[in-house]
């Protein structure tokens, strides 16, 4: 009997042991005691690391961190350095959810930023105004400007899918054709691209003579070619995850050299390197480019900076390997939201999470940004009642294995009216 | 929108590819079960790992890729029967392929694969060049005739594997062994060894399924979950263990996958599949083409 108690007892002190060493090792405790000291602004940052967002993550991490230097740098923000603490949401909506409240109870950070898959965002933002979270979005889901979200989710960078639809379906009915088919993603952000482009169409005088919903896991697309109308003028197609390259290969051999025109969203090529021989078909094609993947013959000197900043050469590939191609013409979303969180809290004059609602009104009053190194997409508008930025958007055609803007929209042309006033709600 | 003909070509065409894949990945589950009556979870991993491998040969392998193609087709289903042969010695042997226990431990091999492939591989999806490119055009629509080659290479394997279990003596040894474990054990089989090596002979299979497919789909470390499922369900359609059943039920299943999943859409071409799984284990538990009564 006392041996067994003794026995017993040594292994209930070796667990007890393992334990601490364990809850001491555990981040969250690290985080909750760092948190308390109020030296810092600490920003949660969950990005897509795995799952079908990685290759947007991987490129969004590196742009934050790029930014943070810049701004630490420069002195931080209101004289506290800015820490970035990233976890993986394996662009998983259940798992943004659990990293917002993760962010909230255990790291307490200032704020979170950085969500760009859709049904990762529309979860996780109602929790975010549940714990009173500032959430900022480097998505281009219209669910906000919609009114869908709350006062606490703000996209201070990139446009949504509406005012990007709306400010070029002129230049493609004009340009191209009135006869569209639509392939997009079978979720919130593909709803978004099939229900603005059938209105926008529509008003110019055009129709959308088929429409083909693909889930966004799917590897094999030769299936769904079939449905599209011999009648079509215009393919406009916008796919995301791990198989867009398949996707347009496939659609490539699937039509041949008598091909309609294609209009793509860049994000069916987003980290693909268009140069290879079985995308030779695309050239002539056009893309939108929320920021162009190819240093321009005008780039701006800002665009530049940047560039340089984030480790990026003129073909829009890391510095360091000319295969990894980057996701250009999003992640710089990452990099302005940063300056756009850091200028509003500035004018708040910011220390801590008391003037949340201080630096969440300042935010609210800002009415765009200028064209600098902090925002080297170019001006935009900023719109607090909605939350929501407007930029210029571009139009690229496929020359010569690379892409040229031909168009970029004006700021006039993506604006649409109000369709909520979140200062009307209460903090 | 196309005709009826070039719809139903179109259709058949890709059922047809999806169909021979799906041969070799399911008749690996069916062999391993057939004779070990062991259950791998894993095998779709291995089909996976067979991708990655041929990426590897296609950055390691200088020249054509018609060459690293080759040289994949060789050594990644080597590396990935090795890899087997190995777990069956590490794990399955000590667990004396208890039923339960297997299911359990593959599942556990599952994600031990999946998450080192995402460590060293990386979250992203890689292209690798086919050996060759050559468009066939129709007057309706291109298909990539490196898609009919995969067929082909399918209907060889297929029957490679069949003369081998028909005629050789290991064939022999392994049929067997699937017929009576301990009368084969009493007639001097080394039934472990035999059970080590077919368990590396499925996951060469799977391997060779994930090699072939990869031009066409790029490799992802999450890509074995569809060929798991879908071979899970040729095999229970098929008859468990058996290899006519298994054939046959992988062009069942291949060509309505593609039949449906261009007249309708590829969701209802998974509703069908399951409903048929349903349907079999419901009215006839032992498959389509199973025998009932095997001891």
């Amino acid at each position: 009997m006392r041996v067994m108690n003794k026995g017993q007892n040594r292994r209930s002190v070796l667990a007890g042991l393992a334990g601490t060493g364990l809850l001491m090792a555990s981040p969250g405790i690290i985080g909750r005691a760092r948190a308390q000291s109020g030296d810092a602004i600490r920003l949660g940052a969950p990005f897509h690391r795995t799952g079908i967002g990685a290759s947007y993550g991987r490129w969004y991490e590196r742009t934050a961190n790029a930014a943070l230097e810049v701004i630490n740098a420069g002195g931080g923000i209101n004289g506290m350095p800015v820490e970035m603490i990233v976890e993986d949401d394996g662009t998983d909506p259940k798992r943004g959810v659990e990293l917002i409240e993760k962010f909230s109870a255990e790291h307490k950070v200032d704020a979170v930023f950085g969500h760009l898959f859709s049904h990762v965002a529309a979860a996780t933002a109602p929790r975010a105004g549940e714990l009173k979270m500032p959430y900022f979005l480097c998505s281009e889901a219209h669910t906000l400007a919609a009114g869908g979200f709350n006062r606490y989710c703000f996209q201070p960078s990139i446009s949504d899918v509406k005012s990007q639809v709306s400010s070029m379906a002129p230049w493609i009915s004009e340009n191209l054709g009135k006869k569209i088919t639509l392939i997009y993603p079978d979720y919130a952000f593909g709803y978004d691209h099939r229900d603005n482009m059938t209105a926008a169409i529509k008003a110019q005088g055009g129709e959308v003579v088929a429409d083909i919903a693909i889930p966004p896991t799917e590897t094999t697309f030769t299936r769904y070619m079939p449905r599209i109308p011999f009648n079509t003028e215009v393919i406009y197609h916008v796919m995301v995850g791990p198989a867009v390259m398949t996707f347009v290969k496939e659609l490539g051999e699937h039509l041949g050299s008598n091909r309609p025109e294609i209009f793509g969203f860049i994000d069916s090529l987003e980290a693909v390197d268009i140069g290879i021989p079985q995308l030779e078909y695309l050239e002539g094609t056009h893309f939108w480019e929320g920021h162009a993947r190819y240093a321009q013959a005008d780039q701006t000197e800002f665009d530049k900076f940047y560039r340089e900043k984030v480790g990026v050469d003129e073909n829009g590939a890391s510095v360091d390997d000319a295969r990894d191609i980057s996701t250009y013409a999003h992640m710089f979303s990452v990099w302005e939201t940063l300056f756009a969180m850091k200028q509003a809290m500035e004018m708040a004059d910011y220390k801590g999470p008391d003037q949340k609602v201080a630096f969440l009104e300042a935010m609210e009053a800002i009415e765009g940004f200028e064209a600098s190194n902090e925002f080297p997409q170019g001006e935009k508008l900023f719109n607090g009642k909605t939350h929501q930025s407007f930029a210029h958007q571009n139009i690229s055609k496929v020359t010569d294995g690379k892409l040229e803007v031909v168009y970029r929209t004006s700021i006039e042309e993506t604006l649409y009216e109000d369709e909520t006033d979140y200062t009307q709600m209460s903090f | 929108m196309m005709d009826l003909a070039p719809y139903l070509l179109l259709a058949g065409l890709e059922g047809l590819v999806m169909a021979s894949v799906l041969m070799l990945t399911a008749l690996g589950l069916s062999l391993v079960f057939g004779v070990m009556r062991v259950v791998n979870v894993a095998h779709g991993e291995f089909y996976m790992l067979g991708a990655v491998g041929a990426w590897a040969c296609a950055q390691f392998v200088p020249g054509h890729p018609a060459l690293a193609f080759c040289v994949a087709l060789v050594v990644a289903p080597l590396l990935v029967g090795v890899l087997a042969y190995l777990a069956d010695w590490a794990i399955l042997k000590r667990i004396n392929y208890d039923p339960e226990g297997t299911i359990v431990s593959t599942i556990g091999m599952l994600y031990i694969i999946q998450q080192l492939t995402l460590m060293s591989f990386g979250p992203d999806a890689r292209a690798v060049d086919a050996p060759f490119y050559y468009t066939i055009r129709t007057p309706w629509f291109g298909y990539s005739s490196y898609k009919l080659f995969t067929v082909v290479m399918a209907l060889v394997l297929v029957a490679g594997l069949w003369v081998m279990l028909k005629r050789s003596k290991w064939g022999l040894v392994m049929r067997a062994t699937q017929f009576d474990r301990e009368t084969a054990q009493n007639f001097g089989i080394p039934v472990n060894r035999v059970y080590s090596i077919v368990f590396a002979i499925g996951a060469m299979l799977a391997a060779i399924g994930g090699v072939l497919v990869v031009p066409n789909q790029q490799a992802h470390y999450l890509m074995g979950g569809d060929p798991l499922l879908l071979s899970f369900v040729v095999v229970i359609v098929g008859g468990l263990g058996s290899i006519p059943g298994t054939i046959a039920a992988a062009i069942l299943i291949g060509m309505s996958d593609g039949l449906l999943s261009v007249f309708f859409s590829p969701t209802a071409a998974k509703i069908f599949s399951t409903l048929l799984v349903a349907f079999v284990l419901v009215f006839k538990p032992e498959g389509l083409f199973g025998r009932s009564n095997r001891v």
